[in-house]
């Protein structure tokens, strides 16, 4: 069974994280390089990436002709035939994910423990920082057909 | 590569494995080794043909290969080791008298699906080693990165290494608990040729047929056991249905309504005959049963026709037999579809406090049906949609969620002036 462990912020979030010292940042690499290698050697992985900072998120909606649209912010409706933003920007509240990591396990309990370890990636000062993961599993293929 | 070449080399190398680990003990370097005459193999025959004796060319090799290893070993460590150069020297000359060993393919089977192993392990160890498919070959049929699998095919011979399991037939006391775990990788690979698609119109048969080839051969090599020839004909009437099973979207079609003229009536011939010819030997057990419910179905030449009460006899045998809660499910559809929906609900209610299917999609797929046999749409609706939040399977949850929508809308006004 795949799961997927998405870490998220919102963009106040995301400020802060690039407000770490130095040194900070050097843990949580090293910490991050590690727990994808332990993942590797104990064949578990599937894939791991980081995304883009939230202010290079754009939003797209085909237009009338199938052109792209692309806004950056919440697109709310149509008005002749043009998509119109409301907010301007993202809302301040919204999530962005920050990165994934996608890992092929025996049981949702054995993905749990992982995004445990996850979860308790050095934040500033090397403590803990207990991040929220989100965990999903990926969907599959058709079921066995076997009891 | 050649097609033929494949096939044989496919046949050959697990048979040249035993003999290696037979004589060297090493299975993880036994298995390097194989594998290395193999890619030689595959790159040589083609182009000068094949050797007079194609498995002792390639142990002739693995031999050679061995040696090699174990020379450089004992450099690395500046330690002769006395004992298994000797073996490797005399090997080469004794390569070609050696007879093959018939069980050597059934020893390495009870050694890669060893109880030790977790049954991940033991699926890619058994499609690498017994399969003779590569490692690529294994990684793409489970969608995850080669390192990922070479690592998990690592592993799981260093756990045997650690083990100390010997290469040797298990006596005679451990060998049905033990072929009963053989089988049960089989099992697992075969549904696994179903499951580990992600898209839903990519269609994954080499696995299946992979378990139904290494599924022939234990079969060949313990022709008197009953269960092994009842999961092969189980593996034969399950996949006769396979073309049959998935619409041009690849969206699920239920039983009752795939269209029977797509079934392979040669596959499902050679499965009816084996479990014809099996169940009268006596010693019955859960895979010949699955197989006689699956020969059932198959014979019924409409949905209809199907002898259901015969089916829900051999539920009731399989269900004393077993203590598998999904075999409690179809034991429940059979009753319903022999006695009605009512009686089929009553055996479910029953199931409800069973912590294994608690919380599982099947439970609530089973109860939608059986509620909508029974005529109250608003109570399947809402078992099919509880269902599909919990199915890990993309083209169930879409069955699941059609399923509700059909009994939730209206049937369309259609207005024959519009169109």
């Amino acid at each position: 069974m795949k799961y997927i462990l998405m870490l998220s912020g919102t963009k106040a979030e995301f400020d802060w994280y690039a407000k770490w010292s130095p040194q900070d940042y050097e843990a949580q690499t090293a910490f991050m390089h590690a727990f994808h290698e332990e993942l590797k050697d104990s064949g578990v992985f599937v894939a791991a990436e980081g995304l883009a900072f939230p202010d290079q998120a754009r939003v797209v909606r085909a237009g009338r002709d199938g052109e792209p649209i692309v806004t950056n912010g919440i697109v709310r409706g149509v008005k002749d035939g043009a998509p119109f933003v409301t907010d301007g920007v993202f809302p301040e509240s919204k999530e962005f994910l920050a990165g994934y990591t996608i890992i092929d396990v025996e049981s949702a309990e054995q993905a749990y423990k992982i995004a445990a370890r996850l979860s308790a990636a050095p934040g500033p000062g090397g403590i803990p920082g207990n991040i929220p993961i989100e965990v999903r599993q990926v969907m599959s293929g058709p079921p066995g057909e076997l009891p | 590569m050649d097609v033929p070449i494949e096939r044989l080399l496919r046949e050959l190398t697990p048979q040249a494995l035993g003999t290696v680990v037979r004589r060297f003990r090493d299975f993880a370097a036994a298995e390097d080794a194989v594998q290395e005459a193999a890619l030689a193999a595959a790159m040589q025959w083609p182009r000068e043909g094949l050797p007079d004796n194609p498995r002792a060319w390639l142990t002739q090799v693995a031999f050679r290969r061995m040696a090699d290893h174990i020379r450089s070993e004992s450099a690395r460590r500046r330690r002769e080791s006395e004992v298994a150069l000797e073996a490797a020297h005399t090997s080469e000359a004794t390569a070609f008298e050696t007879a093959p060993q018939e069980d050597d393919t059934l020893v390495l089977l009870f050694m890669c699906c060893h109880p030790a192993l977790t049954p991940a392990s033991a699926v890619a160890l058994t499609l690498r080693a017994v399969g003779g498919l590569t490692t690529a070959e294994i990684a793409h049929a489970f969608l995850v990165p080669e390192a990922t699998m070479a690592q998990r095919i690592s592993r799981a011979k260093q756990s045997i290494k650690k083990s100390g399991i010997p290469f040797q037939l298990p006596t005679a006391d451990e060998r049905a608990q033990r072929l009963r775990a053989v089988l049960h990788v089989l099992y697992l690979i075969f549904n696994e040729g179903y499951t580990s698609s992600a898209g839903p119109d990519l269609r994954r048969d080499d696995l299946s047929h992979e378990a139904m080839r290494l599924t022939r051969i234990v079969h060949s090599l313990q022709p008197d056991d009953t269960e092994v020839a009842g999961l092969l004909a189980l593996m034969l009437l399950t996949d006769a249905r396979r073309l049959a099973r998935t619409g041009p979207g690849g969206e699920l079609i239920p039983l009752a309504q795939q269209d029977r003229a797509l079934w392979d009536r040669r596959q499902i011939a050679e499965g009816v005959a084996l479990i014809s010819a099996t169940l009268p030997k006596g010693s019955v057990g859960p895979y010949q049963l699955q197989a006689a419910i699956a020969a059932v179905h198959d014979e019924a030449a409409r949905a209809e026709d199907t002898d259901w009460p015969q089916i829900l006899a051999l539920y009731d045998l399989l269900r004393r037999m077993s203590d598998n809660p999904m075999v409690m499910l179809n034991h429940a559809i059979a009753a319903a579809m022999a006695h009605g929906a009512t009686k089929g609900l009553e055996l479910l209610d029953a199931l409800k406090t069973d912590a294994r299917l608690a919380d599982h999609h099947r439970l609530d797929a089973v109860r939608a049906h059986l509620l909508e046999l029974a005529g109250d749409h608003k109570g399947a609706v809402r078992s099919y949609r509880a269902a599909a939040g919990k199915t890990g399977s993309l083209p169930e949850r879409n069955y699941l969620l059609t399923q509700a929508a059909r009994l939730s809308s209206e049937p369309r006004q259609i207005n024959e002036q519009d169109s």
